[in-house]
C-alpha cells in the first residue's frame, strides 16, 4: 500500500523544488511504489496500455497536421499523406495498426483483471474507471474511423449514428443533431474530427485517475490476497520497469509484423474506395474489436432491443464489482467460477466470429438440404449461434458469477504472498496453486 | 542476498550491477531506438513530395509593357517583374555599391538572356521584404524603387536595400531564358 | 488450467484474433459458377518481396494503352513513377521530376489547365507534377460516356478489393469462361464469373496482341537491366498491369519491408536485452 515518503531530496535545488512543487517527490514514489512481489505477465499490460496511449497522441497529433477533415477533400488527403507526406506512409499505418493493437492489449488487460478479481473491493473505482476508459476508447476509434473518409467511413458512421434513431420520440432529431444535417456529410465530418481529436486527451485524464486510485489501494495480484507484510512487496523500480519494458518489446514485435508486413490485415478493403453515399459495399462489419458487440446488437431482430442489449452488454462490465459476491478474489482459489470463465472467454470469440458473419449463413455445418434443386448446407447459422453466445455472455455477469457468489467453496489458499512464493517453507512449489 | 531485504531497489543495485554490462548495452540500445523513432516524427513536417515538385512557372517578358511591373506566385511567393525605364537602370547603375548596407552592383542582379546578353530593362526578384517578409509596395520610398510598409524599408531601382530595418536586398529567384523572351522560374 | 503458462494464452489469444480477423475477410466476395481462381506468385508477396520493375513497366504502357480510356489513376502523379521503388526509378535522377522517362510520359500527356492571362481553359503538355489526367471531366459524364456504370479509380484498385491483385488478375483472364445458365444478361452488362453475381459492366478490355510491347530497361539494387518483352497475351497483360496497379495501391511497399526489417531485427535484440536484464535484477528474488 501507498506507505509514507521515503523520498529525501539530496540537493539543495531539489529541495527547493520539493517545498513548492513536490513533483519530484512524486515520481520518486512513483517509482519505488511497492508492489506484489508476485505480479506476472498478465499485469504488464498497463504499461503496455500506457504505450499504446502515446503512441496514437503523438502519431494522430502528426497525422492531423496533413489531414483535411473536408468530404471532398479528406480521402485525397490521405492518399497525399501515404504517398507524398515524409514518412507518411508509416505514421499512417502506425495510427490505424495501433488502435487495433491498443484494443488487442486492452481486452488482455480486462480479461486478466476478470480472471484475478481485480475488481473487488476496494478495486471497485479503479474497475468503473477503466470500464470508462474503453467506452470512451471505443467512441475514439469510432470516430476516428470515419475519418479516412472510405465506403467502410461512411457507412459504418451511417449504421452506428443510426443507433440514436431507435430512440422513441425523439431519435431521428436526435440522430439529426449528432449529424449535423440529414445524412453522414461535411457537417458529421467536421465534428467528428474536433471529437476525435479530443476524446484521447479525455482517456488520458481517465488513465491519471485510474493509476491514481491503483496507488492509493495497492495493485491486486494473480492470487488476491493483499499485501501484509513488507517481504510481500517490491519496488516498483527496477523490478517491473525492467519487466514491463521486456513485455513493451515483445508486444513492439507483435506491433511491427502488423504495421509492416500486414498493414491490411487488421482493416477492411472497401475503406479504399472513397466513401460513396449513393452505394454501400455488400457486406459491411465493423473493426474486428467491435465484432463481439455487433453481434449482440444483431441477436435479436428488434432495432431498439438490440440496441439495449449492445448497451447493457457494457453497462454489465460497470455494475460487475456488485454482481460477483464472492469474497475470494482470484479465480485461481475458485475451480468451478475458473471453468465459467473460461467458456466465457470461448463465447467472446463466438461472438466475435458471429459478429463477422453473414447472420443468415451457415456457421456449424450439421448436414445438408435440397432448395429449389441446389444442394445447400444446413446447420446452426451466425445469427443462431450469436443469439446463444449472447444468452452466455449476459448469463455469465447476471446469474452464473451471482450465484457463484453465494455457493462455491475455494479451495486452499496460502496465508500471504510471501508464503505463496515461498511454498509454505517448501521451495519449488511456489507458483503453482495447491490443486 | 536475503530474500526480504529485494523490497528496497538501491540495495538490489548496490551489488555491483549499476554498472553492469548488460544494463549499459540495453539503455544504450533503447535510447538508440528512441532517436531512430523520433526522425520520422520529426522529418514529417518537411516538405512533402508533392510541394517539393510544384515547381516552376514560365513567364513572357515581352507582355510587360516599360514601367509597369508584374507580379506571379511562385512557391506561395510573390515574383515580381519589372521592365525598368532608362531612368531607373541609370539610377540603379549610379550607386556606389560600397557606401550600400548590401553590396550588390545592379549587373549581378541579371541574368543573361540566351544571347548571353544581360537585359537591364528587366528586373526579376522574389517581391518579399527581408525583414520579416511583407510584400513591398512598388514606385515608392526614398529610392523610387519600393518601400516595405510594415516597418519602413527603403529598396531602390534595383530591389537593394537603402535604409530601414531589412538586412539585406530583395533576393533573386533562380531563373533562366527558355526563348527569346520567356523566362522559366525555379 | 487449459493453459499452462500465461505466455501460451498471450500467443492463442493474439492469434484467435487474428483468426477472427481473417474471417471478416473471407465472408467478403466469391467466385461465381465453375472458375477457379488462379493465385500466381506475385513478385511482391512475401516478406522480402519486391515489385517486378519490367513487368510493372510493361503494365504502365497497358494502362496508357488501354485501361486509360475509361478509368483515372487521380491519386498517382508522373513524377510518382520515377520515385525510389517506382517501376521507372532511376539512381541518377533522385528527383523524379528529372527522371527522362517521367518527362517523357508526362509530356506524352495532355492535361487541363487555366491560361493564366486569358482565363480561359486550355489543354497543355503535361509536366512531372501533373497528376494523371482523368478520362471524364466528373463522374455523371463518365457514367454517360459508359451507359450508366461509374468505372472506378484504378490508383488503390488492388487495395480496394478483398482479393488483392488475385482478384484484378483474376477478373480480367476470366472473361471467356462458359456463362452458366442461371446468370441472366441484361444489355450493358457482360458475364465475368470474379464479379460479384458473374456480371460486369467492363466488355472484355484485354485481347491477345493488343500492344505492342518494346524491350524495357529498369534499375534496380544499383544494376541496369534490358529485359525482352515477352509474347503479349491476354495473361501476360493482366500480369504486367496488376504489377503496375499493384504498385499504384501500395507505391511504398518496399520501403515498408525494409524499414520492417530493420525494426524487427532491433527490437528482437532489444527485447533479448531486456530479458537479460530482467533476468539480472530478479535474479536473488523469489516470485
Amino acid at each position: 500500500m501507498s506507505g509514507p515518503s521515503t523520498y529525501e531530496p539530496k540537493y539543495a535545488a531539489a529541495k527547493w523544488m520539493d517545498q513548492r512543487l513536490p513533483i519530484i517527490r512524486m515520481g520518486a514514489d512513483f517509482m519505488t511504489f511497492p508492489s506484489p512481489r508476485n505480479l506476472n505477465y498478465w499485469y504488464t499490460f498497463g504499461g503496455i496500455l500506457a504505450l499504446c496511449l502515446v503512441v496514437q497522441i503523438l502519431s494522430g497529433v502528426i497525422l492531423a497536421m496533413h489531414y483535411v477533415a473536408d468530404v471532398d477533400k479528406a480521402f485525397a488527403s490521405v492518399q497525399r499523406i501515404r504517398r507524398d507526406v515524409p514518412f507518411g506512409w508509416l505514421l499512417q499505418s502506425m495510427h490505424a495498426v495501433g488502435a487495433s493493437m491498443f484494443f488487442l492489449a486492452v481486452y488482455m488487460h480486462m480479461f486478466r483483471g476478470l480472471y484475478y478479481g481485480s475488481y473487488k473491493a476496494p478495486r471497485e473505482v479503479i474497475w468503473i474507471l477503466g470500464c470508462a476508459i474503453y467506452l470512451v476508447m471505443m467512441a475514439t476509434a469510432f470516430l476516428g474511423y470515419t475519418l479516412p473518409w472510405g465506403q467502410m467511413s461512411f457507412w459504418g458512421a451511417t449504421v452506428i449514428t443510426g443507433f440514436f434513431s431507435a430512440v422513441p420520440i425523439v431519435g431521428e432529431s436526435l440522430q439529426q443533431w449528432l449529424l449535423g444535417g440529414y445524412a453522414v456529410d461535411n457537417a458529421t465530418l467536421q465534428r467528428f474530427f474536433a471529437l476525435h481529436y479530443l476524446l484521447p486527451f479525455v482517456i488520458a485524464a481517465l488513465v491519471g485517475l485510474h493509476v491514481w486510485a491503483l496507488h492509493h489501494v495497492g495493485q491486486n495480484n494473480p492470487i488476491g490476497i493483499s499485501e501484509k507484510t513488507e517481504s510481500d512487496t517490491l519496488s516498483f523500480h527496477p523490478f517491473y520497469t525492467v519487466k514491463d519494458a521486456f513485455a513493451i518489446a515483445v508486444f513492439l514485435v507483435i506491433f511491427a509484423v502488423f504495421l509492416f508486413y500486414l498493414p491490411d490485415a487488421l482493416g477492411h478493403a472497401d475503406n479504399y474506395i472513397e466513401a460513396d453515399a449513393m452505394k454501400t459495399p455488400p457486406h459491411i462489419v465493423p473493426e474486428w474489436y467491435f465484432l463481439p458487440f455487433y453481434a449482440i446488437l444483431r441477436a435479436v431482430p428488434d432495432k431498439l432491443a438490440g440496441i439495449l442489449l449492445m448497451l447493457g452488454a457494457i453497462i454489465v462490465l460497470f455494475i460487475l464489482p456488485w454482481l460477483d459476491t464472492h469474497k475470494v478474489r482470484s479465480m485461481r482459489f475458485r475451480p468451478v467460477a475458473r471453468w465459467f470463465f473460461l467458456i466465457f472467454i470461448v463465447f467472446c470469440f463466438i461472438l466475435g466470429w458471429c459478429g463477422a458473419g453473414v447472420p443468415d449463413d451457415v456457421a456449424i455445418k450439421l448436414g445438408s438440404k435440397m432448395v429449389d434443386g441446389v444442394k445447400v448446407d444446413s446447420g446452426i447459422t451466425f445469427y443462431r449461434l450469436g443469439q446463444v453466445a449472447t444468452i452466455y455472455y449476459f448469463a455469465y455477469f447476471l446469474i452464473i458469477l451471482p450465484v457463484l457468489g453465494l455457493v462455491e467453496k475455494p479451495i486452499k489458499r496460502p496465508d500471504s504472498i510471501t508464503k505463496a512464493v515461498l511454498g509454505d517453507g517448501k521451495r519449488g512449489a511456489a507458483l503453482a496453486p495447491a490443486e | 542476498m536475503s530474500d526480504s531485504s529485494a523490497t528496497h531497489a538501491t540495495a538490489e543495485l548496490e551489488d555491483g550491477s549499476k554498472r553492469d554490462f548488460i544494463f549499459l548495452a540495453t539503455g544504450a540500445t533503447a535510447a538508440a531506438g528512441a532517436a531512430a523513432i523520433g526522425w520520422p516524427l520529426v522529418a514529417q513536417m518537411g516538405k512533402a513530395a508533392d510541394t517539393l515538385a510544384a515547381g516552376s512557372i514560365e513567364i513572357d517578358l515581352s507582355k510587360v509593357a516599360q514601367g509597369q511591373q508584374l507580379k506571379m506566385l511562385w512557391r506561395g511567393k510573390p515574383i515580381f517583374v519589372r521592365h525598368r525605364t532608362p531612368a531607373e537602370i541609370a539610377e540603379a547603375e549610379s550607386v556606389n555599391v560600397a557606401d550600400i548596407p548590401d553590396p550588390q552592383a545592379d549587373e549581378e542582379r541579371l541574368v543573361a538572356d540566351i544571347n548571353g546578353n544581360l537585359r537591364p530593362e528587366f528586373l526579376v526578384m522574389v517581391g518579399v521584404c527581408t525583414h520579416f517578409g511583407c510584400v513591398p509596395v512598388g514606385e515608392a520610398g526614398d529610392f523610387d524603387g519600393w518601400y516595405c510598409p510594415c516597418h519602413g524599408s527603403h529598396y531602390d531601382t534595383s530591389g537593394r536595400i537603402r535604409k530601414g530595418p531589412a538586412p539585406t536586398n530583395m533576393a533573386i529567384p533562380p531563373y533562366s531564358f527558355v526563348s527569346e523572351n520567356v523566362i522559366k522560374v525555379g | 488450467m487449459a493453459f499452462k503458462t500465461s505466455k501460451n494464452l498471450i500467443l492463442s489469444a493474439i492469434l484467435a484474433v487474428a483468426s477472427v480477423s481473417g474471417m471478416a475477410f473471407a465472408a467478403g466476395g466469391g467466385v461465381y459458377g465453375d472458375y477457379k481462381m488462379k493465385h500466381p506468385d506475385w513478385s511482391f508477396n512475401g516478406a522480402f518481396g519486391t515489385y517486378d520493375r519490367a513487368a510493372a513497366q510493361r503494365g504502365y504502357q497497358v494502362y496508357r494503352e488501354v485501361c486509360a480510356a475509361c478509368h483515372s489513376l487521380k491519386y498517382v502523379a508522373f513524377r510518382h513513377l520515377g520515385d525510389e521503388g517506382a517501376p521507372f526509378y532511376l539512381e541518377d535522377f533522385p528527383n523524379p521530376s528529372d527522371n527522362p522517362y517521367v518527362k517523357n510520359f508526362a509530356a506524352d500527356w495532355q492535361v487541363a489547365d487555366i491560361d493564366s492571362e486569358t482565363g480561359d481553359v486550355i489543354e497543355r503538355t503535361g509536366i512531372a507534377a501533373d497528376y494523371f489526367p482523368q478520362p471524364f471531366p466528373n463522374d455523371a459524364a463518365a457514367r454517360a460516356s459508359n451507359g450508366g456504370s461509374l468505372p472506378p479509380d484504378l490508383s488503390s484498385m488492388v487495395k480496394a478489393r478483398s482479393g488483392g491483385a488475385d482478384y484484378l488478375y483474376n477478373l480480367l483472364i476470366s472473361y471467356d469462361t462458359p456463362k452458366p445458365d442461371s446468370v441472366e444478361l441484361t444489355p450493358g452488362l457482360h458475364w465475368n464469373p470474379v464479379m460479384d453475381g458473374g456480371k460486369i459492366a467492363m466488355a472484355a478490355p484485354l485481347s491477345d496482341e493488343l500492344v505492342t510491347y518494346e524491350p524495357t530497361e529498369t534499375m534496380y539494387n544499383g544494376e541496369l537491366k534490358l529485359v525482352d518483352p515477352p509474347v503479349a497475351t491476354v495473361e501476360q497483360m493482366a500480369s504486367d498491369l496488376t504489377q503496375f496497379l499493384a504498385w499504384t495501391a501500395d507505391p511504398k511497399l518496399e520501403q515498408r519491408k525494409g524499414v520492417g526489417l530493420m525494426t524487427i531485427v532491433y527490437l528482437l535484440i532489444l527485447s533479448l536485452l531486456l530479458f537479460l536484464s530482467y533476468k539480472r535484477v530478479w535474479r536473488n528474488v523469489k516470485h
